[in-house]
């Protein structure tokens, strides 16, 4: 066995001397108590761990041992409705063995190794089976069906296979041969977290991840297998919206990282998440969500991991034909972690003391999001949602600069709307997708054609508005003609009436793409009929106090997805009292 | 009897390096002889083969090379537990400094305290009803919570706190309710009025207090906290009581945390600050809260002066990332003579969700606090614009907002030191200050709550 001798320890970093033949981020076992580490340097015969566990009491002189592995996650059934900590441990059983802290030192699988499974076999003797091919099938929860996939890294003929029933993931389910080797598969492999899996193809986006959050599908929406991010200084909405698109979003399964966040966030999503239905199916949305939790008072280098751990068990669902979507809140943990390591190391520090080498993580981690054909020839996607922290809400910081470069939607969060209780604070006049193109097909096959029209149009409506708030702060509002009032009236519409969306009220949070759309239409067609009725001489004043105006702009919190015919209703009344008034003044 | 060492190679600021040490285990706590005979305390921060680095608390003032020594005590930093330290006072270390014994008990903690699995939380539910409308209507605290007040100098926080301390209830609860006080760097006067309050409010006997002044040692500051929230843990988790922390000014703390920093010569983040401060603010904050299956909670009101009133300085700014939502105090309401002088926009209680609504507090509170915030921002809006435009410029809807904006803060903000408002009454007078709009520009509350609720005026 190799082992190394510590020489150093600074916080979460050690270093070791004697130590030979140790590999680059290999799984080692650290100090007398064998915490778990992981190697980030070699030099010489020195190696530099970052270790995943307080270091509180360990010693110059104790043992570092190599385990021969990478640092893995392990893949299979059991993973779906389980809380995580950074390196894949169930912080249920570290609550069993710990009690309600964390203490170090607990030695447990990822995956539960007594529960027996029902397995189905889909291949039979005699079958040739690729890597990443489909070999049988676990209903893991109402939600998920569990592909059980050949290891990406092994294939062969089946020499036998066993039979539909239960079994543990320790249990051999199939053996394969190639060229006179033979290897046993069980239900699960393991995976090295910072390797991407192989696929076939990558794939254009073509669909959009329907968040049911109207500013997001509507105004800046992501498709599935894209990558996002969202900046905002503290209290702007990162984890509200993390949270809502993890609740809503039509993906097949939710992986959730909590990287480096408060412990309550965690509580909270595992408190409602078994609560909450799928709109879709009415099942609990914990039947399709995985939580990794690295909170902020945990130790810090497993919060350079969890993001890892993260989207490998995501790109793991993909080669099962899922789309997944992953939130992570916040990489800017993340990317602290590295720098605290760095500094730690005493690396030479590029902006910020941020470690030169920032930029290039990032993107590979931003990579692993997209559409992708699988070995086994299904289609999946990995969606990445990244939530940023800029210090002080300053988004020339190096993470948000630099993660800018990586992402095609970017949804910025904005103090100033955040303070007036404007929900979602998403600036529209500085966010951006270039996801539109990709998914407006799938928009307009659903709306008559019109999304990306109305879209267009609503956008210029508030850069309008934004534009006429400038004049305003010069010559005042009451100079203003006719018909720029009702720019500024149909702006103040849009804002309070669909881009804001209270994520608290039962029937606001989540709005179905009909809704959307129907909002969207009944509000820009209120501008178009108050334009005539603005060219017949009627004042704005006078149109805007109508009674059905108002219900407009709360119909979000009043109509339910199931009515939201209503909304036309809304639009014939408005339209018939502007027509009456026309009548009275002519 | 472990080796006492008189290898101290160097001393920098309130470090000092320690050659030829053998068998020191990281964090452990250490003991210092002076040249004069006294111990002082500190601990490892650092070992790089045979050398240890490590922080004094008391401060490396009047140790030399040549004649300090050293021992490593093998364990890291404890205090003693018990619930006879209600109605006593400590330094920062948590020794006794009101002349009484050390508390007699068996039970000894390392005061770094342990993360709580966020698996094993439970969420912060229950309203605290603290009689301050800014507070209780807009930006409700909740047993459990973390809420700092962000303040600057000269801004009456102190009077804030302890006003807060003295009315806070659970409405319909009479149960173990307990403040314990951290004092870091504050001057003397500060720490008098403090107790004073307690005192008149009958708080004191069930409060500890932990002081470390001004004219204390700085890094001493680091351990005030924690030794604090060690024994926060014990009342609340083994002995069901709810716990309120009070730590000012936290601002002092993050400066001692820099000067260390500053002595390891360690690349600074911003403004000269360590990277590692988020993790070591949370280290702190994250004490806060609830346990399943376990009565008592830990509730904390961290206080903090900005520097130069910057709300983006790394202090508030990293505390703000932390803590569940921040209470703003402003310099202008001040001046103007409203008390407490709250700004509610930057303001914000994350945990509000779920103390409110129907069956706990009433169900029209969300969405008149979401109607008084859109009214309010607008009033402000407005305000900037007419100084610009004058107020001919606006049109009498607008004028309606102005007006609201001087009523919200003269009624509603605005209130006396001792005037303790129930619920009822906060929100009683938000729905008078909403009255004067037309039904139409209260888009924030469903129709339902306007039927309800609303009186045109
Ligand atoms: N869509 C929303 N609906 C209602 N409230 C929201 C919404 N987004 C944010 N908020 C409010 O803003 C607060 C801060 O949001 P949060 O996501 O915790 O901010 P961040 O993660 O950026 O610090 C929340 O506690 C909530 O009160
Ligand atoms: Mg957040």
């Amino acid at each position: 066995m190799r082992i190394g001798k510590i020489i150093r320890i600074s916080g979460p970093v050690v270093q070791a001397e004697g130590a030979l033949g140790f590999e680059m981020h290999e799984l080692v076992m650290v100090g007398n108590e064998e915490l778990i580490g992981e190697v980030v340097r070699i030099e010489g015969d020195i190696i530099t761990v970052q270790v995943y566990e307080d270091t509180v009491g360990l010693k110059v002189g104790e043992p570092v041992k190599g385990s021969g592995m990478p640092l893995s996650v392990e893949l299979g059934p059991g993973l779906i409705q389980n809380i995580f900590d950074g390196i894949q441990r169930p912080l249920t059983i570290i609550r069993e063995v710990t009690g309600d802290f964390v203490r170090r030192g607990v030695k447990t699988t990822a995956l539960p190794r007594d529960k027996k499974w029902h397995f189905i076999p889909l291949k039979k003797v005699g079958d040739y089976v690729k890597p990443g091919e489909i070999i049988g099938k676990v209903q893991e929860t109402p939600l998920v069906e569990h592909r059980i996939l050949v290891p990406p890294n092994r294939e062969g003929k089946i020499e036998y296979i066993v039979e539909e029933g239960d079994y543990t993931i320790e249990e051999t389910i199939a053996k394969l041969s190639l060229n006179n080797t033979k290897y046993e598969l069980k239900m699960y492999h393991k995976w090295p977290v910072r390797k991407p899996r192989p696929y076939l193809e990558r794939l254009e986006p073509t669909e959009p991840l329907i968040t049911g959050q109207r500013i997001i599908d509507t105004l800046f929406p992501v498709a599935k297998g894209g990558a996002v991010c969202i900046p905002g200084g503290f209290g702007t909405g990162k984890t509200v919206t993390s949270h809502q698109l993890a609740a809503w979003s039509d993906a097949h399964i939710i992986i959730y990282i909590g990287c480096g966040e408060r412990g309550n966030e965690m509580t909270e999503v595992l408190i409602n998440f078994p609560e909450w239905k799928d709109p879709r199916t009415g099942r609990p949305l914990m039947e399709r969500t995985i939580l990794i939790a690295n909170t902020s008072n945990m130790p810090v280098a497993a919060r350079e991991a969890c993001i890892y751990t993260g989207v490998t068990i995501a790109e793991y669902f993909r080669d099962m034909g899922y789309d997944v979507a992953v939130m992570a809140d916040s990489t800017s943990r993340w990317a602290e972690a590295l720098r605290e390591i760095a500094g730690r190391l005493e690396e030479m520090p590029a902006e910020e003391g941020y470690p030169p080498y920032l930029a290039s993580r990032l993107g590979e981690f931003y990579e692993r999001a997209g559409r992708v054909k699988t070995l086994s020839g299904l289609y999946g996607s990995v969606t990445l949602i990244g939530a940023v922290s800029p210090p002080g809400g300053d988004f020339s910081e190096p993470v948000t600069v630099h993660t800018k470069r990586f992402v095609r939607a970017f949804w910025a969060l904005d103090t100033a709307l955040a303070s007036m209780r404007h929900y979602p604070a998403i600036n529209w006049l500085i966010s951006y997708s270039e996801y539109v193109d990709y998914v407006e097909k799938w928009w307009n096959e659903k709306t008559h054609g019109n999304w990306k029209n109305l879209r267009l149009k609503a956008l210029e409506i508030l850069k309008r508005e934004d534009e006429l708030k400038e004049i305003i702060r010069l010559v005042g509002i009451e100079s203003l003609p006719e018909t720029e009032k009702l720019v500024l009236e149909t702006a103040r519409l849009l804002r309070e009436g669909f881009l804001q969306q209270n994520a608290y009220d039962p029937i606001d949070t989540y709005s179905s793409p009909e809704k959307q759309y129907k909002l969207l239409y009944a509000i820009l067609e209120f501008h178009n009929i108050a334009l005539k009725a603005i060219s017949k001489g009627i004042p704005v004043s006078k149109i805007i106090s109508l009674k059905s105006i108002s219900e407009l702009a709360r119909a979000r919190m009043n109509i339910p997805n199931e009515k939201a015919y209503e909304i036309d209703n809304i639009l014939k009344r408005i339209e018939n009292e502007i027509n009456s008034i026309m009548e009275e003044s002519s | 009897m472990s080796i006492e060492y008189r290898t101290i190679q160097k001393i920098s600021g309130p470090l000092i390096f320690v050659e030829g040490v053998s068998g020191v285990g990281y964090n452990e706590l250490v003991e210092i002889r002076d040249p004069e005979g006294n111990l002082r305390r500190g601990r490892v921060l650092e070992i790089n083969r045979n050398i240890a680095v490590v922080e004094v608390f008391e401060g490396t003032t009047g140790l030399s090379i040549t004649s300090s020594t050293v021992r490593f005590l093998g364990k890291p930093l404890t205090i003693p537990l018990s619930t006879e330290m209600l109605g006593r006072v400590f330094n920062g270390l948590g020794e006794p400094i009101d002349g009484g014994p050390p508390p007699f008990t068996e039970e000894y903690r390392d005061v770094n305290g342990l993360p709580m699995n966020p698996y094993a939380r439970d969420y912060p539910t229950k309203f605290i009803q603290t009689g301050i409308s800014a507070i209780d209507g807009m930006n409700t605290l909740v047993r459990g919570q973390k809420l700092p007040i962000f303040s600057g100098s000269g801004l009456p926080h102190n009077l804030l706190a302890t006003q807060i301390a003295r009315q806070a209830t659970i409405v319909g609860e009479e149960e173990g309710f307990a403040v314990i006080f951290v004092a870091m760097g504050i001057k003397h006067d500060e720490a008098e009025f403090f107790k004073k309050s307690f005192e008149e409010s009958g708080v004191l006997k069930n409060s500890a207090l932990f002081l470390n002044l001004a004219d204390d040692p700085p890094v001493e500051r680091l351990v005030a906290p924690r030794c604090a929230l060690t024994l926060a843990e014990y009342l609340a988790f083994e002995q069901d009581m709810h716990i309120l922390v009070i730590l000012t000014d936290m601002t002092n703390y993050a400066e001692a945390l820099r000067e260390i920093s500053a002595a390891r010569e360690e690349v600074p983040s911003r403004k000269g600050y360590p990277g590692y401060m988020y993790s070591d603010f949370a280290s702190i904050y994250e004490r806060a809260g609830r346990i399943k299956g376990r009565k008592g909670s830990i509730t904390q009101m961290p206080i903090l002066t900005m520097p130069n009133d910057d709300i983006t300085h790394p202090i508030p700014d990293l505390t703000g990332y932390i803590t569940e939502g921040q209470i703003v105090l402003d310099r202008d309401l001040h001046r103007r003579g409203i008390y407490p002088p709250i700004n509610v926009l930057p303001s914000l209680s994350r945990l509000m969700k779920d103390g409110i609504g129907k069956g706990k507090t009433r169900e029209d509170h969300g969405p008149v606090s979401n109607q008084l915030y859109a009214a309010y921002a607008r009033a402000q809006e407005l305000r900037m614009l007419s100084t610009i435009i004058g107020e001919e410029g606006l049109t009498d809807r607008d004028r309606l907002y102005l007006k609201f904006g001087e009523l919200f803060e003269r009624r509603f903000i605005n209130q006396g030191v001792n005037e303790n408002r129930s619920l009822e009454t906060t929100l009683d007078i938000a729905w008078d200050l909403l009255s004067i709009f037309p039904e139409s520009e209260l888009t924030r509350i469903p129709d339902y709550i306007i039927r309800k609720y609303y009186k045109r005026k």
